[in-house]
């Protein structure tokens, strides 16, 4: 069976190049992938003989297990590359690394890097397919395919639903990315958030601001909780945490504003008790916290699939 | 040296209006005569200016060379050359080399090594304070004798009110001019893009332009209060234009200066995160580029310097937020400015009293018009050429231009250094 792969792009950048169709294309083809993934054997081989090799300028836990796994399910060689401990700290440039890297022939480059447009710059000087695992504050468009892939799994839609993102904006490409992905598929976007952590002209990318966290989550379907990152507070953007979960924080008291069927998502890792109250976190009745985690990995091997499925010459899904 | 007869050409003169055609008779560096049909004297050279646009050479107010400390990226005889090659006949070269030029013996070597290599004019601006750090002010007095021609601490503003005050009042009682790029350093350390949605979309950390408001306000407040001679360098919003209109109704005597790249791009040319239109301020909103046309039309604005900034390949090959701020512009500034008059209706001698005329008065040259007597630094140029940038073919040590692939009308045909032809 020699499926036709249609999706029209080299890269997987961030979800402001994507089409509509390209997210649902994305989001289909995970769904076989978390059908895979739920049976007992789990490996297959569409990427077998092909590298792929997670280069990771920044820290990261889950994102990066998230790609090994997905990577390594469908078959390929997976190598990770923590760049932070290594050559960079020896004046190599990121360019330089990276040529180095595609001189090894990889078949997919992941890269998180800390500086906005950093992996669109490496896109540029390689000659392997290139996912973005999150550059700076711009874009985390693996991050935002999980989440669509969450809410439409629980919700049966991705139009016509208000979702409230709330928190740390500013500093957020999970933010960002989602913006972008529920603005393209016809979903109305509130942005919850201390005006101090509030991206300039965020409003002219037609979401709706509140700084008020009550009003603006009344009626909403959705609730994207986002990490509140401890070196904001350095920063003076906020005056406390516990001022801060007061005023931002999701506890019930505040989420009875929403729909009665509200879902309550984070990316992780989560502050307890700064952005969420615990027990929410925890409720499984509203909180898909864990399921966000099993459709990453469902998302990543559907964009690792597609990006690089038809060198491989294994042909489309088993 | 022989006299010069340059003929039929278009004279472009500045200082009092003059686009016509005519001859121009240089003698002994000077500028001798100004006429049509003049017979050349005995001896003359005599060139046939095809009909061309014969201006007042450019007087650069703000370039970077690397010297001392980063020949590597722009050395004088480098830049001599890339200034020779676009019209340029004096350059006013920055401070904030390494080491800096606070002290009368490194303004000393650099105008040496100026006057060894460099085809055009340098003139040595010093830092307004020693090393550049804002705390102490230098030794005006004698970087005056040493030939220091106005004192800056580069793209560095002084932080500190009251040690800007005082070098202010200090600056008043030795007659220096001083230059200062109002950009409040705090709001300038946060980002490398102008705040609005462009920088959110690209996650670009950014600065609010009224950084540039509140400094220029405080600027101008202590200009008023010691009555020193005050240059806003490099200003770049609406807001600083109006701002300087108001200090102008109400008697206070500042000037200022805008670099090629705002008023020739806005923030969406950095586009997919191209580091060489990262400029220092950075790019603005289409609103503040519209204004400074406007304003360089009314005259709010003096002048237009190139903010000519080497930077080598390394430098510019990092993500955006990492890469080095500037870009090359000696040799493009001409081709570029000449947008203003095809597009925008600038004509040239409003465009030369802004590249030449302005800043010679600011320095008190004899320079910056065809009147006779005046130093013969010309620029014979084509106005229609069209061309297309290849930042690979600039005379620069640095290629970095923000201008590479640009498609531009104008050729410099010709330049002139007190008579002498230096490029063409």
């Amino acid at each position: 069976m020699n499926e036709h792969i249609s999706f029209p792009h080299r890269h997987l950048l961030g979800i402001e190049e994507l089409s509509p169709r390209d997210i649902s294309e994305i989001l289909d083809k995970a769904e076989d992938a978390v059908v895979l993934n739920r049976a007992p054997r789990k490996k297959q081989d569409v990427l077998k003989g092909l590298t792929q090799i997670n280069m990771f300028f920044e820290s990261s836990t889950r994102t990066l297990a998230s790609f090994e796994l997905a990577g390594k399910r469908l078959g390929a060689d997976v190598m990770n590359m923590s760049v932070k401990a290594s050559s960079v700290n020896k004046g190599e440039t990121l360019i330089d690394t990276a040529m180095t890297l595609n001189a090894m022939h990889p078949d997919i480059l992941v890269v998180r890097h800390g500086e906005s447009g950093a992996v669109n710059l490496l896109a540029q000087k390689v000659n392997c397919a290139v996912v973005n695992a999150g550059d700076g504050r711009r874009e985390h468009p693996t991050q935002a395919l999980l989440d669509a892939l969450t809410i439409r799994r629980r919700k049966g839609r991705l139009h016509r639903l208000n979702v409230a993102i709330c928190g740390d904006i500013l500093h957020s490409r999970v933010a960002r990315s989602n913006i972008h992905l529920l603005n393209k598929m016809e979903s109305r976007v509130r942005i919850i958030a201390p005006p101090t952590l509030c991206p300039p002209g965020i409003e002219r990318l037609g979401c709706e601001v509140f700084h008020d966290m009550r009003a603006g989550l009344e009626g909403c379907d959705v609730v994207m909780m986002l990490r509140l990152q401890q070196e904001r507070m350095a920063g003076g953007f906020i005056p406390s945490h516990r001022e801060y979960f007061h005023r931002y924080g999701l506890d019930e008291e505040k989420l009875s504003a929403a729909k009665p069927d509200v879902i309550v998502m984070h990316p992780g890792p989560m502050n307890r008790g700064v952005e969420i109250d615990s027990d929410l976190a925890d409720d499984i009745n509203r909180s898909v916290i864990q399921e966000q985690v099993e459709m990453g990995v469902a998302v990543r091997m559907a964009v690792l699939e597609l990006l690089a499925g038809e060198r491989s010459g294994a042909g489309g899904a088993a | 040296m022989k006299p010069v007869l340059f003929t039929n050409a278009r004279l472009v003169d500045p200082a009092d209006g003059t686009d016509a055609p005519g001859d121009l008779l240089v003698e002994k560096g000077r500028i001798a005569a100004r006429g049509t049909g003049q017979g050349a004297p005995e001896g003359a050279i005599v060139i046939d200016c095809g009909g061309h646009v014969l201006a007042p050479g450019i007087i650069d107010f703000n370039v970077t060379i690397g010297e001392p400390g980063a020949r590597h990226r722009e050395s004088f005889k480098s830049g001599g050359q890339a200034a020779a090659a676009g019209g340029v006949t004096t350059i006013v070269t920055q401070p904030d080399t390494d080491p800096p030029i606070d002290d009368p013996a490194v303004l000393e070597f650099a105008k040496r090594r100026a006057q060894e290599v460099c085809a055009v004019r340098v003139l040595p601006k010093a830092t307004l304070t020693k090393g550049g750090r804002g705390r102490e002010m230098t030794e005006y007095r004698f970087l005056l004798d040493a030939g220091a021609v106005a004192f800056s601490d580069g793209e560095r503003a002084v932080e500190d009110p009251v040690v800007f005050r005082r070098c202010l009042e200090y600056a008043r009682s030795v007659d220096a001019l001083v230059c200062h790029f109002p950009q409040e350093p705090h709001f300038s350390a946060l980002g490398c893009a102008t705040e609005g949605l462009f920088a959110t979309l690209r996650g670009l950390p950014s600065v609010p332009a009224e950084a540039e408001a509140i400094m220029l306000t405080r600027d101008i407040r202590i200009a008023a209060l010691t009555g020193a001679r005050y240059h806003a360098g490099c200003i770049s919003t609406a807001e600083s234009l109006a701002i300087l209109r108001r200090a102008r109704e109400g008697g206070v005597d500042v000037t200022c200066s805008i670099a090629v790249p705002h008023v020739a791009m806005n923030e969406l040319d950095i586009a997919d995160f191209r580091t060489f239109s990262k400029v220092s301020p950075p790019l603005r909103h289409e609103e503040d580029r519209a204004a400074m046309e406007e304003g360089l039309r009314e005259g709010v604005i003096d002048m237009i310097v190139s903010a000519h900034r080497p930077w080598d390949e390394e430098s510019k090959r990092l993500p955006f937020a990492q890469a080095s701020a500037g870009g090359v512009g000696l040799q493009t500034i001409l081709p570029v400015c000449l947008d203003l008059h095809h597009r925008a209706g600038l004509s040239l001698p409003t465009l030369f009293e802004r590249l030449s005329l302005a800043p010679a008065r600011l320095l008190g040259l004899e320079a910056g018009t065809l009147a006779p007597g005046a130093l013969a630094d010309l620029v014979l140029f084509d106005p229609d050429a069209p061309w297309r940038i290849d930042r690979k073919a600039l005379l620069s040590k640095s290629k970095n231009s923000p201008f590479h692939d640009r498609l531009v009308q104008g050729r410099v045909l010709g330049t002139w250094v007190g008579g002498k032809r230096v490029f063409g």
